[in-house]
């Protein structure tokens, strides 16, 4: 049986998962035009990109989570 | 015959067929651009030369699905320390294939790419799946992807030798924009490898008095299973005269005992409307693999043997320029826009424990191997 003080923190607990679902974005849509430049993308061109990844991976034994490529305004 | 391990080929291949989607979406769940890519590439270093050209080409198709398809040859002229110390320089190719596809859905996008990778020694084939998702206001970006390999590892002039080796990748992303101008990303890579792992090619070299040389030659040979984890962490920040500045820095260990990190710094500086100029720099270090010697004291000297030099302690470090210039193609219907890139890398190798032995001097006293290299990317890109 849960004590009522137990069951009181996780109401709580609940109502801050619960808050977080509703975060609201703190960086609008139409204030990412920065983000959207391709400038700040990491790695605008992935077929260069890629090949580096693989003149890397060819002579360096570290391999893995080398993500380069992509766009940075979270916007569909 | 081959410039480097099978184990690392193996992965390289995996690690395009990964790369080509996985981390285009890193940073957000959205559908890769239109647009077509040819380019000519060039490794210049350390004896070997590598070139070839790669085209990729990428289609929407009613703003929910994306196929692209990707073609990429190496052609391969190899008279490296390692071929001109134990073997004969030589020339192969090798030919890769690969497609994927990309299905939008909401702020979900669910990716599959298959790849081939042939030559006369080696064949790998790889399958992955990848998962994006973002929350919060866009503001948040999680990925997820698993990739299987399999691969075929031959000997030239062998025919019967024939050994399989196994690859599962499992990657985790999230992505977080902080304020109007900047963003972080943080991935992890677990990936493990199954079979016949090390090079048919490469030897091990122990200490033999009785040739005059002073040393032998016996082949290497790896474990058959290894598991390695890499994490790393990236950051970009907006200048307010439009240029950008972006940061990376990973670490990496493995079964075989290897622990590796690395560190670059990236600047992107565009000059009017169509001309971008990139700088960056960077630096790699790892530590050897346990079972790894230069010179072992006696032929089967322990259960595991290597001598490759990508297994021994060494550092590189590298600067790279790059510059684009990208034209609006206003009057035309058919395209939005193209551009022409010219990227240049040099890189400089030096070896800690992995011994020059064509300098004639004391065994096991030989200079350390260092050699440098460099990367050209030369290509041509168009969007519709």
């Amino acid at each position: 049986m849960i004590q009522s003080g137990t069951r009181l923190k996780l109401v709580m607990l609940a109502a801050v998962l619960l808050s977080g679902c509703s975060i609201q974005p703190w960086v609008k849509p139409y204030e990412r035009q920065n983000l959207a430049d391709p400038i700040t993308f990491f790695g605008r061109d992935p077929i260069s990109d890629n090949y580096m990844h693989h003149v890397r991976q060819a002579r360096e034994i570290a391999r893995g989570a080398e993500g380069s490529a992509g766009g940075g305004c979270g916007c569909n | 015959m081959v410039v480097i391990s099978k184990r690392q080929k193996a992965l390289i291949f995996g690690g395009l067929v990964v790369s080509v989607s996985f981390f285009n979406q890193l940073f957000a769940a959205v559908l890769p651009e239109d647009r077509a890519d040819i380019l000519y590439h060039k490794f210049d270093g350390g004896g070997v030369v590598i070139d070839g050209p790669s085209i990729l080409i990428r289609k929407s198709i009613k703003d929910t699905v994306s196929i692209s398809a990707n073609y990429y040859v190496d052609n391969v002229s190899s008279a490296s320390i390692d071929v001109v110390t134990t073997a004969s320089a030589y020339i192969e190719q090798r030919v890769e294939k690969s497609m994927s596809v990309e299905y939008l859905r909401d702020k979900t996008v669910l990716s599959i790419n298959y790849g081939m990778s042939d030559e006369n020694d080696y064949s790998a084939r790889t399958a992955s799946f990848n998962f994006t998702q973002d929350f919060f206001g866009d503001l948040t970006t999680i990925s997820a992807g698993y990739s299987q390999g399999w691969d075929v590892v031959g000997k030239r002039d062998e025919p019967e030798f024939k050994f399989d080796a196994s690859r599962k990748q499992y990657r985790f992303g999230l992505s977080q924009i902080l304020t109007k101008n900047s963003l972080v990303g943080i991935s992890w890579e677990t990936i493990s490898d199954a079979g016949f792992l090390n090079n048919p090619y490469r030897s091990v070299r122990y200490i033999d008095p009785t040739t005059a040389v002073g040393y032998s030659f016996q082949a290497e040979l790896y474990p058959e299973t290894r598991t390695s984890d890499a994490l790393s962490v990236r950051g970009m920040y907006y200048l307010p005269y439009r240029a950008a500045i972006k940061a990376e820095a990973r670490i990496f260990s493995d079964t075989w005992g290897v622990e590796a990190k690395n560190y670059e710094i990236g600047y992107t500086h565009p000059i009017g409307e169509e001309w971008i100029l990139d700088f960056k720099i960077r630096h790699y270090e790892q530590t050897q693999a346990d079972f790894y010697s230069d010179l072992y004291n006696r032929i089967d000297a322990q259960n595991f043997l290597a001598r490759d030099k990508e297994m021994s302690a060494f550092s590189d470090d590298s600067v790279g320029l790059a510059v684009s210039y990208e034209h609006e193609l206003l009057e035309w219907e058919a395209f939005d826009k193209f551009s022409i890139n010219l990227s240049v890398d040099y890189i400089q190798f030096d070896y800690e424990n992995f011994r020059d032995i064509r300098e004639n001097t004391v065994v096991g006293q030989e200079p350390f191997y260092s050699f440098d290299a460099t990367v050209t990317r030369l290509f041509f890109s168009i969007w519709y």
